[in-house]
């Protein structure tokens, strides 16, 4: 009922009836090509300087980040973040397979549980999806592997992600979600949820002054595996 | 929510007298506009972007039906439900119902404009359930009564020791004589108390600033967290959003994203961007079992063919409010309904009638700052402008306004004596005026006077000044 109503009122204000069909298939194939509009030249840089970017963004936006050379630099880069912010060696893990294969034993004193996130949880660790170097920004899509509450609950989120992830502007890290996720829901491939996170949680609605750690995590570290030997 | 628009005169005058919103005024008027030139400096594409906003819209408002349809399509596909809802009083019953078949006790809320537009909590309080607002601002004004008067800073014109005196009215089970020594101790005691609510609450409702036809997503923007808290931990999530919230694809949303916080805040992007779709999926560990989205119209399809559609490519940045000197003297409760500022003098007439909010649009110097910043360029000032026509016509306005306005078009259609009328009144005011060439008082201008002195005419008109100067020329 309302929907016909609405419709309907739509219809008569742009002074038409519903669209014939030769213009619907143009409309189908605008959705269908996605056409991108402009990308800002700041992002389009070489390899090298995208990484750049995208750290000096994270940073700008009060996150931090240590660089490793490869996975087995993992632990330590975790131990020694956690130490450094005087928390207890623990945390909550993605079941993520390139988050299992990184040798924590390396670590003996890291004590993880896989799994989503809990209330009492204080420090998360997620798998990084991608990198949006324009804005510092972290792309994480809901999986099995990557449950959104790792990115809410704790205090402190530590994302693993690898260079040869960061791209420059958000449409290239679309494209990558249109090419590798499958919803398993009819034909589509959005994920249930798309988290764009760009620094920690903050608020200014006390005297429009900046606090940090409103509702999410007061902190956010991102330990960058340089796998792309163009990157480095 | 109800109107006090009718009353923006006496309204505006109470605002200006009250010393708490002029210190949050005197703390805002300078921030605002200087964060966001900040950030439209650091992107030197911006204005090109404006154009591509402005287009987006105007390209989805054109083809908003198939856009409704497809969006809708989409969503089902993806497991999700759509309640379409024509009123006001369709949408709150539309979000009663799923809260009860939810058998829902507690709602904990992101913050939704829309929300406030349908006044859902008192809907959902009138029904035994209970609902929370989330957003910091939010939460205080909820446990004051009060309402938003920005909206996207909705408490801002509460002091700190505002939320001091409230939190230790309302919080009775913490200590009476505990310490909020920074800002971050009030913030911290509301994320220690919100943190259970969310933990505990059966239904979590959102607003959307964004729908995506192309996947069937609805997306959220927030600093907070506080909203993606509330549509995650919940089994139930509902987002209310408004028919002109869709856009066809995720590069569209994208580019629109690159506009609203710049203009909103001044942050190159927002905290969290989260673009929802359908609810949990198999072997997710998380996530609302279910998901719905009540789609309200409520008045904007009435806007659609009229001079007043331009309005609905408005993403809610609130550029527009943050840089007009009207809003920026009086604050947003002035203006008596939930949209505040040069936005909301547009958009309220349009949702409650300009018999109501006819105040509104007549409350603007058309200065037209808020055009020069608004990212999808909604010429503000010709809608007010518009409006202050309808109400003209519709024989809206007070008499004298009325009786002075045919008087001043009479004369003025009367080339010969509009300038003799004009010359006499420049050299009587001049003569009047002697040597301060000011007025400190002048009968029928007691308003512009009683603040400051009014600069008397030299002695001529314009035309006569520019008669003379081409005669020299020639």
């Amino acid at each position: 009922m309302s929907k016909d109503a609405i419709l309907g009122a739509i219809r008569r204000g742009l002074r038409r009836g519903a669209l014939p069909a030769d213009q619907t298939m143009g409309l189908h194939a605008r959705l269908a090509a996605h056409p991108r509009h402009l990308i800002p030249a700041r992002s389009q840089v070489s390899r090298p300087e995208q990484v750049a970017l995208f750290i000096r963004n994270l940073e700008k936006e009060f996150a931090t980040c240590s660089r490793v050379d490869d996975q087995s630099g993992v632990p330590g880069a975790v131990a020694d973040y956690i130490a450094a912010q005087n928390l207890p060696p623990e945390f909550a893990m993605a079941p993520h397979a390139e988050l299992r294969d990184i040798p924590w034993d390396s670590r003996p004193l890291l004590t993880r549980r896989e799994g989503r996130a809990s209330a009492s949880d204080l420090v998360s660790v997620q798998h990084g999806y991608a990198g949006v170097a324009e804005t510092g920004t972290l792309m994480l899509p809901a999986a099995p592997d990557r449950p959104t509450t790792l990115n809410l609950l704790c205090d402190t989120e530590i994302v693993i992600l690898k260079t040869s992830r960061v791209v420059g502007a958000y449409e290239e890290g679309w494209d990558l979600i249109r090419a590798e996720s499958r919803s398993g829901l009819g034909a589509g491939f959005m994920p249930r949820n798309v988290m764009l996170i760009t620094g920690p949680s903050r608020s200014a609605d006390i005297e429009s002054t900046l606090e940090l750690g409103a509702h999410g995590p007061r902190r956010l570290h991102v330990v960058l595996i340089d796998d792309d030997l163009t990157a480095r | 929510m109800l109107a006090t628009s009718p009353a923006f005169k006496a309204n505006a005058i109470d605002a200006m007298a009250d010393p708490g919103l002029q210190k949050a005024l005197a703390r805002t008027r300078p921030q605002n506009p200087a964060k966001r030139a900040a950030a439209v400096a650091a992107l030197p594409e911006f204005e090109q972007l404006r154009d591509i906003g402005r287009d987006i819209k105007n390209h989805t408002l054109a083809h908003l039906d198939f856009y409704l349809e497809a969006w809708e399509a989409k969503v089902v596909e993806s497991g999700g439900h759509v309640h379409w809802a024509s009123s006001a009083d369709d949408a709150r019953d539309a979000v009663l119902k799923i809260c009860q078949k939810a058998g829902a006790r507690t709602v904990t809320k992101g913050k939704s404009m829309v929300s406030e537009e349908l006044a859902i909590n008192d809907h959902l309080e009138k029904h035994g359930i209970v609902p929370i607002e989330t957003d910091l601002g939010e939460y205080i004004l909820q446990i004051r009564n009060e309402a938003p008067s920005h909206i996207i800073g909705p408490a801002f014109h509460l002091n700190r020791e505002d939320w001091e005196d409230t939190f230790r009215k309302v919080h009775t089970h913490l200590p009476a004589d505990r310490v909020f020594a920074e800002r971050a101790d009030i913030q911290n005691e509301a994320r220690v108390l919100l943190r259970d609510k969310f933990l505990a609450a059966d239904v979590g409702i959102t607003g959307a600033n964004f729908l995506i036809a192309e996947t069937g997503s609805s997306v959220i923007v927030t600093n907070e967290g506080n909203g993606d808290l509330t549509q995650t931990l919940p089994r139930v999530h509902i987002v209310l959003a408004t028919i002109e919230k869709v856009v066809p694809t995720l590069e569209d949303a994208t580019s629109l994203l690159r506009l609203l916080a710049r203009s909103a805040t001044g942050q190159d992007f927002s905290v969290y961007t989260t673009f929802s779709t359908g609810g949990r999926r198999a072997g997710d560990l998380d996530g609302p079992e279910e998901y719905h989205v009540v789609i309200v119209d409520n008045g904007r399809s009435a806007m659609i063919g009229t001079e007043f559609q331009d309005m609905l490519r408005c993403i809610r940045c609130a550029a527009c409010m943050n840089h007009c000197p009207v809003y920026q003297t009086v604050g947003g409760h002035a203006y008596g309904w939930v949209y505040p500022g040069p936005m909301g003098s547009v958009l309220t007439p349009g949702l409650i009638g300009v018999d109501k909010a006819g105040n509104l649009p007549n409350a603007s110097t058309f200065c037209g700052k808020c055009e020069s910043v608004c990212p999808v360029k909604i010429p503000l000032p010709s809608l007010m402008r518009h409006w202050r026509e309808r109400e003209f016509e519709r024989h809206l306005s007070p008499a004298s306004t009325r009786t002075n306005l045919a008087l001043w078009a009479w004369v003025a259609r009367r080339p010969g004596l509009y300038r003799l009328a004009t010359r006499v009144a420049a050299k009587g005011l001049a003569l009047m005026a002697g040597k301060k060439n000011r007025f400190s008082s002048l009968p029928f201008a007691g308003g512009w006077t009683a603040g400051r002195d009014l600069p008397a005419p030299e002695g001529d008109t314009f035309f006569a000044r520019y008669a003379a100067q081409q005669r020299d020329a020639a």
